[in-house]
C-alpha cells in the first residue's frame, strides 16, 4: 500500500486542532463569560454544563502537542522553544482554570470565591495565549536549518494580540451558545444577551484579523488575491466558500438568537470557527512552521508514521464513538439541581 | 549562558514532573480500587462497599484533577526545553507516547465524567464498565509511559543512520525493551502501595476517632492485604530489577551502591557520603562482601566501580545513593506495617490497636515518597545521558534563554504550590470527615454541585426510575 503519511496525518492534526478549538472552546468562553453570572448557584449551573465534558475536551490539546511530537518532530521542536512564553502562560492557566473544576466545590466560605477568581483568570488567560500562539505562528516563525532562531519576543506584535483579543470573543460566543442550548428560564435569557454582545465583537474582530492578515506575509495575500490595492477576483472567488461560510454562521447565531432557538446559535458559532481555521490555513498551506517548514519536510519516519498510523486506526475511530455516547450520556438541559438526576 | 538554559530547564522538569507523579501514581492505585469496590458493591450488595466507594471517589476527583492538569503540562515542555531531545528521539518513541494519549488519556478522561456525574445517566452495569475503564486507562497510560522511559534507560530496537539520525528497526524491541517488564512491575506495584497507605492511613485516622466505624475498618483490612501482600512482592520485584541495572547501567548502579573500585566481593555502604570530587566516599559505613551479594548474587562477583567510568561520564553519586536507601527503607517499613497488621487482624483487635493505627497514620505519605525516591534513582542515574548512552543531556535543550526559563520555572514553582497546598488541605478535610460526612455544613442541600459524589449518589432503588 502506497500511503501518502504525512500528509494523512496533516490532516489528521489539523481534525485534532479543530476539534480542541471548538470543543475547549466553551468550556473557556463559560470561563470567559463567569463573572457576568448573576448568582454563585448560576455560576455552578455554567459549570455544571461542561463538568461532565471538559476534560475529554482538553485532552484534544494533549494530542495536539502528543501527535505534534510524535507525526511532525520537528515542526513541534521548532514550534515549542519559539513560542515558549505564551505556551507556558497557557498551561499555567490551564492549569488555574482544571482545578477550579474541582476546588471550586470544596473550597468554603474564603477559598470559593478564590476559584471561582481562578477559573475566569485561568480561561481568560489561557484563551488570550493561546491567541497569541496563534498570531505568532500566523505571522511567522525565524528558522535556521530546521530549528527556530528568532527572538523570545517575536511573537508579541499587535497583529498577534488582534488575534489574542478575537480568540477572546470567539470563545465568549461559543461558550454563550452552548449556555443557550444546555441551559434555561433566567440564565438562559442572559446568555442570549451574552451571544448578541459577543457576537457584535465577532463580527467585527473576525472582519479586523481577515484584513490583517493578509499583511502579515506575502505569501497570504497572494493566496486571497490581494495586490495591495485590491482584489484579484478570480482568486478571491474561487476562496469564497470560506467567508461566505463565516457570513452564514454570524447570520446563523442572530437568526437563532432572534427566533429564540436552541441549538442553531452553536451551530452557527461552529461554522464562524470552521470558517476561521480554513481562512487562516488557507494562507500557509503547507507549511507546519509558517513560512519556512512544509509537513514534509517535518514529517517523521515513514515506519514510525505507520506504525502510528496503525494505532490510529484503532483507536481513533473508538474515540470518536465513545465521546460521541458521553455527549449523549449528557444531553439536555442542566437545571440548577444538576448533578443529581 | 547556553549552560544556565540547560540546568534551569533540568531543575524545572525534574521538579514538574516529580510534582506530577504524585497524582498518577494515587490515581492508579485509586481507580483501581474503585473498581474493586464498586465490582463488590454489586457482587455483594454490602452497602459498605458502596459507602466506601462514594467517599474515595470525591477523594478521586480532587488529585485525578491536579493529575491532568499538570500532566498537559510534560506534553508541551518536551518542546519548550528539550527541542533537540524531541526531533532526535521522536522517530523511535514518538508513538509509544501518542499512544498514551490515544489510548489512555482519552478513555480515562471521557469515562471519569460517567464515574463522577453518571449514576442517574446509566445504570449499575455500565457505570461499573466507566469505572473499570478508567482504571483500565491508568494502567495502560502506566504502560506507554514507562516503555517510552525504559527505552529511553535502555535503548534496543534502534539503528543510526549515517547522518546521526534514529529509526526504529524493531518496534517490538523498542516497546519492550529489555527494562521495560521489571520496570512496569515495579511502577505499577509501588502505585498500590501508595495507594494503600493513603487509605490505610485515613481510615486508621477515623478509627482513632471512632473504633466502631466499620466503613473504615474494613477499607484498613483491604489496605492491610494490600501491604501484607505487595510489599513483600515489591522489595522481590525491586531486586530484581536492580540486578537488571547491574547488567545494563552499571555506571548507575555503582552510584546507587557508591562503588568506586571495580573489584569482587564489594562491601556493601549502610551509610556513605559519597563525593565526586574526590572519587570516593568520605566515610562509610559497610559490611564487607554483601554489596557484591545483594548486586549480583553472588559475594565473589566482580561489580565495576564508577571509576571504570570517565569523570564526565559519571552520574551524581550522592542523590542516587541516598534517594535509593530512602525508598528501600520505606519499603521494609512497609513490610513491617503489613506484617504488624496481620497481626492485629488475627488478635481480632485492630479497631482498637492505637499504635498500630498511629503508625498506619504517619506511613501514610511513604508512597509518595518512596515513587520519588525511585524515581530519582532512576532519572539522576541515567545521567548525564537522557538517552543512555545515545544523547547526552547537554546537548538535548532548546534553543531557549535563560530569562526565559528563570521566569517559566519561578511561575510553575508558585502555581504549583498553590494548588498542591488547596489540593492537599481539600483531599484532608475529606478525609478527616470520613465516609458517613453527608454533606458540608455550609452547601445548600438543594444546589448540588457537580463532581460532589455524594451528591451524584444513587438513591434507593425505588427512587431510580
Amino acid at each position: 500500500m502506497n500511503l501518502d503519511l504525512p500528509l494523512i496525518w496533516a490532516g489528521l492534526m489539523a481534525i485534532a486542532v479543530l476539534l480542541y478549538v471548538m470543543l475547549d472552546g466553551f468550556d473557556l468562553g463559560i470561563g470567559i463569560l463567569f463573572p457576568f453570572a448573576r448568582s454563585s448557584a448560576e455560576r455552578d449551573t455554567m459549570m455544571a454544563t461542561v463538568a461532565p465534558v471538559w476534560d475529554g475536551n482538553e485532552t484534544w490539546l494533549v494530542l495536539g502537542g502528543g501527535g505534534l511530537f510524535a507525526a511532525f518532530p520537528f515542526a513541534y521542536a521548532a514550534l515549542m522553544p519559539a513560542l515558549y512564553i505564551p505556551i507556558i502562560l497557557m498551561l499555567l492557566a490551564l492549569i488555574l482554570r482544571g482545578v477550579a473544576f474541582e476546588f471550586r466545590l470544596h473550597g468554603r466560605a474564603r477559598s470559593k470565591p478564590l476559584w471561582t477568581a481562578a477559573f475566569t483568570a485561568g480561561s481568560l488567560t489561557a484563551t488570550l495565549a493561546q491567541g497569541l500562539v496563534l498570531g505568532g505562528f500566523i505571522q511567522g516563525v525565524t528558522l535556521r536549518d530546521l530549528s527556530f532562531a528568532g527572538g523570545r519576543f517575536d511573537w508579541l506584535t499587535p497583529y498577534s494580540l488582534l488575534v489574542a483579543v478575537g480568540l477572546v470573543a470567539g470563545y465568549a460566543l461559543t461558550g454563550a451558545c452552548w449556555l443557550v442550548w444546555r441551559t434555561e428560564d433566567a440564565l438562559q435569557g442572559r446568555a442570549r444577551r451574552w451571544a448578541w454582545i459577543a457576537l457584535v465583537c465577532v463580527a467585527g474582530l473576525l472582519a479586523a484579523v481577515s484584513m490583517a492578515t493578509l499583511f502579515v506575509h506575502a505569501q497570504v495575500a497572494e493566496r486571497w488575491g490581494w495586490n495591495g490595492r485590491g482584489f484579484d477576483l478570480t482568486k478571491l472567488a474561487r476562496l469564497s466558500p470560506i467567508p461566505l461560510l463565516g457570513g452564514a454562521g454570524l447570520a446563523a447565531v442572530a437568526i437563532g438568537l432572534r427566533a429564540r432557538s436552541q441549538g442553531l446559535p452553536f451551530a452557527g458559532a461552529v461554522a464562524i470557527f470552521l470558517s476561521g481555521y480554513l481562512g487562516l490555513a488557507v494562507g500557509f498551506f503547507p507549511d507546519i512552521v509558517p513560512y519556512g517548514m512544509t509537513f514534509r519536510q517535518a514529517a517523521n519516519a515513514d515506519n514510525t508514521l505507520a506504525l502510528l498510523l496503525i494505532g490510529g486506526a484503532v483507536l481513533l475511530p473508538a474515540i470518536f464513538g465513545y465521546s460521541l455516547w458521553v455527549y449523549w450520556i449528557f444531553r439536555g438541559k442542566v437545571g440548577a439541581d444538576a448533578g443529581y438526576h | 549562558m547556553h549552560l544556565d538554559a540547560l540546568l534551569l530547564s533540568r531543575l524545572q522538569f525534574a521538579f514538574t514532573i516529580a510534582f506530577h507523579i504524585i497524582f498518577p501514581s494515587f490515581s492508579i492505585g485509586l481507580a483501581c480500587f474503585l473498581a474493586v469496590l464498586e465490582g463488590l458493591w454489586l457482587a455483594t450488595k454490602n452497602e459498605a462497599f458502596k459507602v466506601l466507594y462514594l467517599f474515595w471517589i470525591k477523594v478521586f476527583a480532587i488529585s485525578f484533577g491536579m493529575g491532568v492538569v499538570t500532566g498537559v503540562v510534560l506534553s508541551y515542555e518536551i518542546g519548550t526545553n528539550w527541542s533537540v531531545y524531541a526531533a532526535a528521539a521522536s522517530p523511535v518513541i514518538g508513538p509509544l507516547l501518542a499512544f498514551e494519549v490515544l489510548a489512555a488519556f482519552f478513555m480515562e478522561a471521557s469515562f471519569l465524567g460517567v464515574m463522577l456525574f453518571g449514576w442517574r445517566k446509566v445504570g449499575p452495569g455500565l457505570h461499573f464498565l466507566a469505572s473499570v475503564l478508567v482504571a483500565g486507562g491508568t494502567l495502560m497510560s502506566a504502560f506507554w509511559i514507562i516503555s517510552a522511559n525504559s527505552w529511553m534507560q535502555d535503548p534496543a530496537g534502534y539503528v543510526r543512520l549515517a547522518n546521526g539520525a534514529l529509526r526504529a528497526a524493531d518496534w517490538g524491541q523498542v516497546i519492550f525493551s529489555p527494562t521495560f517488564p521489571l520496570r512496569l512491575t515495579h511502577m505499577v506495584l509501588a502505585a498500590f502501595l501508595t495507594t494503600a497507605l493513603v487509605v490505610g492511613a485515613a481510615s486508621a485516622w477515623r478509627l482513632l476517632k471512632d473504633p466502631e466505624e466499620s466503613e473504615s475498618g474494613l477499607a484498613l483490612k483491604m489496605a492491610i492485604g494490600m501491604f501484607a501482600i505487595v510489599a513483600p512482592l515489591q522489595l522481590l520485584v525491586g531486586d530484581m530489577s536492580g540486578k537488571l541495572v547491574e547488567k545494563v547501567q552499571p555506571a548507575k548502579l555503582a552510584a546507587i551502591e557508591a562503588f568506586w573500585d571495580t573489584q569482587r566481593g564489594q562491601a556493601f555502604h549502610v551509610v556513605a557520603w559519597p563525593d565526586r570530587a574526590v572519587a570516593g566516599n568520605r566515610w562509610e559505613v559497610s559490611i564487607p562482601k554483601l554489596g557484591s551479594l545483594i548486586t549480583a548474587g553472588s559475594i565473589n562477583a566482580e561489580i565495576k566501580g564508577l571509576k571504570a567510568f570517565e569523570p564526565q561520564d559519571r552520574p551524581p553519586v550522592a542523590v542516587v545513593f541516598w534517594a535509593f536507601r530512602v525508598m528501600v527503607g520505606l519499603g521494609v517499613a512497609m513490610i513491617g506495617l503489613g506484617a504488624w497488621g496481620v497481626w492485629r487482624i488475627w488478635r481480632g483487635d485492630l479497631a482498637r490497636a492505637a499504635w498500630f493505627l498511629r503508625a498506619c497514620v504517619v506511613m501514610g505519605p511513604a508512597g509518595f515518597v518512596s515513587v520519588i525516591a525511585g524515581w530519582t534513582v532512576a532519572e539522576v542515574g541515567r545521567q548525564p545521558y537522557v538517552v543512555y548512552g545515545v544523547l547526552r543531556t547537554a546537548d538535548a535543550v532548546s534553543p531557549v534563554t535563560r530569562g526565559e526559563v528563570s521566569v517559566s520555572l519561578v511561575a510553575f514553582i508558585s502555581i504549583y504550590a498553590l494548588i498542591f497546598g488547596f489540593g492537599a488541605l481539600y483531599i484532608l478535610r475529606l478525609m478527616a470527615a470520613g465516609p458517613h460526612a453527608r454533606a458540608q455544613p455550609d452547601m445548600p442541600i438543594m444546589v448540588r454541585p457537580p463532581g460532589y459524589a455524594l451528591a451524584a449518589a444513587p438513591g434507593e432503588p425505588e427512587e431510580r426510575s
